[in-house]
């Protein structure tokens, strides 16, 4: 009874600090700078047509979630923006996605130094076979020359930012495969941000978590968009209301609504999103 | 009105499908076991046999240090041993590399073009191909054309059958490499070969090395490849363009001779051979479950 009531008390704290230390985002799409612009994108898996017309700005530093039933096609347009899709012989874009002034699809710049800018975290943890230091210097080591000073300040430096330094501080030269699911996400997301990238990419990075690491990696979304533009697929609306200034709606392929988050959740222009989000889908 | 509510439940103990199964159960369980007795009892004398019959050449010093002798006089396996250790490191060194680099371009590159289907098929076809097939082919290819039986001749031979082993488990292994980890390399902006090299070989490693020591295993013991390739050499020579003492072949003349004393040598070459292999393998074990 004691302990019951302490947690009940304990929760709520928790949600209230969170909260207050967010300021939501409600400036209009069409104010801000768009540090992606999506222009009549279209995407084939072979012959099926997963990506229909979308059209979209990716406002800078801003936190932007893709939500939608699975298979509406929203991993696949976040997939589009750092052309991972160009490993698979079978799968092919058409349109534009602008960044400054250039279109990824079509760029003659090689998609390395594209990937390089616009970092990519996964559904499913990835850490390489290797100790967690060079997970992160690891991909530092591709575009830096660091000295082993300032690479021991990059890597705790990653580490802190993602909310893991403290917990693997003492065991550096230890397998990132060691660590445990919701360390090893937030190992990845250090490995993401520890190469400075300009946009992060995050394809359900809490799906494998517990709600502990969960919460921490939604705190880092938070503080992750003062220098980074962020966009976030989920499947969870209440993360996405929580962590998102913009949400995009998606529904089989299309582009269904766009908008700041609270209008999305609170007042949608479409039935069909109000539907999807009040849970009356299908 | 309900079945399901008025019938007496199916589940307990004397259900007719319940039961069946559970003999079905049994019963393979029961020919699993004999089968696994069957073959640990082959397995279990021919290695006793083999050290009954080889140990006692085994502890003989002189095996290590003398020259394989004629007939009815002393002597050991010195130069049959160098000459074996010889041609099989080196036709490790030359089918290694080759076998690992193939299997990555199967793995890592094959997904474009009908070059790697092409590829693995025939691939497929090596490994199983008979290795007195590669033995003919250095001959007519190879020790025809010099002229004369050699070491490196039995170190080529040796190589190709290395070469389909390694391809076949450096392509398996990288293939159960989960492509989110790809993904995810090539997500920080690195490029394919760097990929290949810092991140797949890694994750992959203890997979790659069984295979190569699955190929070192087998070429150990070849008889055929060595017989029309290397031949033998009754003195110590370390000249790989002359031909080669090697424990094989030693063996195999041996053990077809009439003399006692040469039976001797020959088990104690089988069993020298058999156990090289087997500490090869538990230091590789060993070695591996320490890095994982």
């Amino acid at each position: 009874m004691e302990a019951a009531s302490t947690a009940a008390t304990a929760r709520p704290a928790i949600h209230t600090t969170m909260r207050e230390s967010r300021v939501k985002e409600t400036s209009a799409l069409s104010d801000l700078k768009a540090k992606l612009r999506i222009n009549k994108l279209n995407f084939y898996y072979g012959g099926f047509h997963a990506l229909k017309n979308v059209t979209m700005d990716i406002p800078e530093r801003k936190v932007t979630a893709f939500i939608g039933p699975s298979g509406c096609g929203k991993s696949t347009l976040l997939r589009t923006f750092n052309r991972m899709y160009s490993l698979y012989p079978d799968q092919r874009a058409e349109g534009e996605i602008l960044m400054d002034g250039e279109n990824l699809i079509t760029t003659k710049q090689d998609v390395s130094l594209i990937r390089a800018k616009i970092g990519m975290v996964f559904q499913k943890p990835t850490p390489f076979p290797m100790s967690i230091y060079d997970n992160i210097a690891f991909g530092v080591r591709l575009f830096e020359d660091l000295s082993k000073r300032e690479m021991d300040e990059r890597v705790e430096w990653a580490l802190s930012r993602a909310a893991i330094w403290g917990e693997v501080k003492d065991k550096l030269s230890q397998s990132g495969q060691s660590l445990s699911g919701g360390q090893q996400q937030r190992l990845c997301i250090a490995r993401g941000i520890a190469i400075k990238p300009e946009v992060l990419l995050l394809d359900e990075p809490c799906s494998a978590l517990d709600p502990i690491s969960t919460a921490k990696v939604e705190e880092l979304i938070h503080e992750l968009k003062t220098d980074y533009t962020v966009v976030i697929v989920t499947h969870n609306m209440q993360q996405a209301a929580r962590v998102s200034d913009y949400t995009a709606y998606m529904y089989l392929g299309e582009l269904i609504e766009y908008d700041v988050t609270d209008t999305i959740f609170i007042k949608p222009k479409k039935a069909a999103t109000e539907d999807y989000i009040t849970g009356r889908f299908g | 009105m309900s079945a399901i509510a008025t019938d007496q439940s199916a589940i307990h103990p004397g259900n007719r499908i319940y039961r069946s199964r559970k003999n079905v159960n049994f019963l393979l369980l029961a020919v699993s076991s004999v089968a696994l007795l069957f073959g640990l009892f082959w397995l279990v004398w021919i290695l006793g046999t083999l050290l009954y019959e080889g140990g006692t050449a085994l502890a003989r010093t002189a095996l290590y240090y003398q020259m394989t002798p004629p007939p009815g006089a002393d002597g050991g396996l010195a130069n049959a041993i160098a000459g074996s250790l010889v041609m099989v490191t080196a036709g490790t060194l030359i089918g290694t590399p080759v076998g690992i680099l193939a299997g990555t371009y199967l793995a890592e590159y094959g997904h474009r073009g009908w070059l790697a289907g092409a590829t693995r098929f025939l691939n497929d076809v090596l490994l199983s191909a008979p290795s007195i097939v590669m033995g003919l082919f250095v001959y007519s290819v190879y020790v025809a054309k010099v002229g004369h039986f050699s070491g490196w001749a039995g170190s080529i031979a040796l190589a190709l059958l290395v070469i389909p082993v390694v391809v076949r488990t450096t392509d398996d292994m990288l293939k159960l490499v989960p492509n989110t980890l790809r993904e995810a390399t090539v997500a920080l902006g690195c490029p394919a070969w760097k990929m290949v090299v810092s991140v797949t070989y890694r994750a992959a490693r203890t997979g790659i090395l069984t295979g190569i020591l699955l190929a070192i295993a087998r070429i150990s013991g070849e008889t055929a490849p060595l017989l029309f390739t290397a031949l033998n050499n009754q003195f110590w020579s370390t000249n790989m363009n002359a031909p080669m003492a090697n424990l094989p072949v030693v063996i195999f003349q041996f053990a077809m001779s009439p003399y006692e004393d040469w039976h001797r040598l020959a088990w104690g070459g089988a069993a020298l051979i058999t156990l090289t292999v087997l500490v090869l393998n538990i230091l590789a074990r060993a070695l591996f479950r320490k890095s994982d």
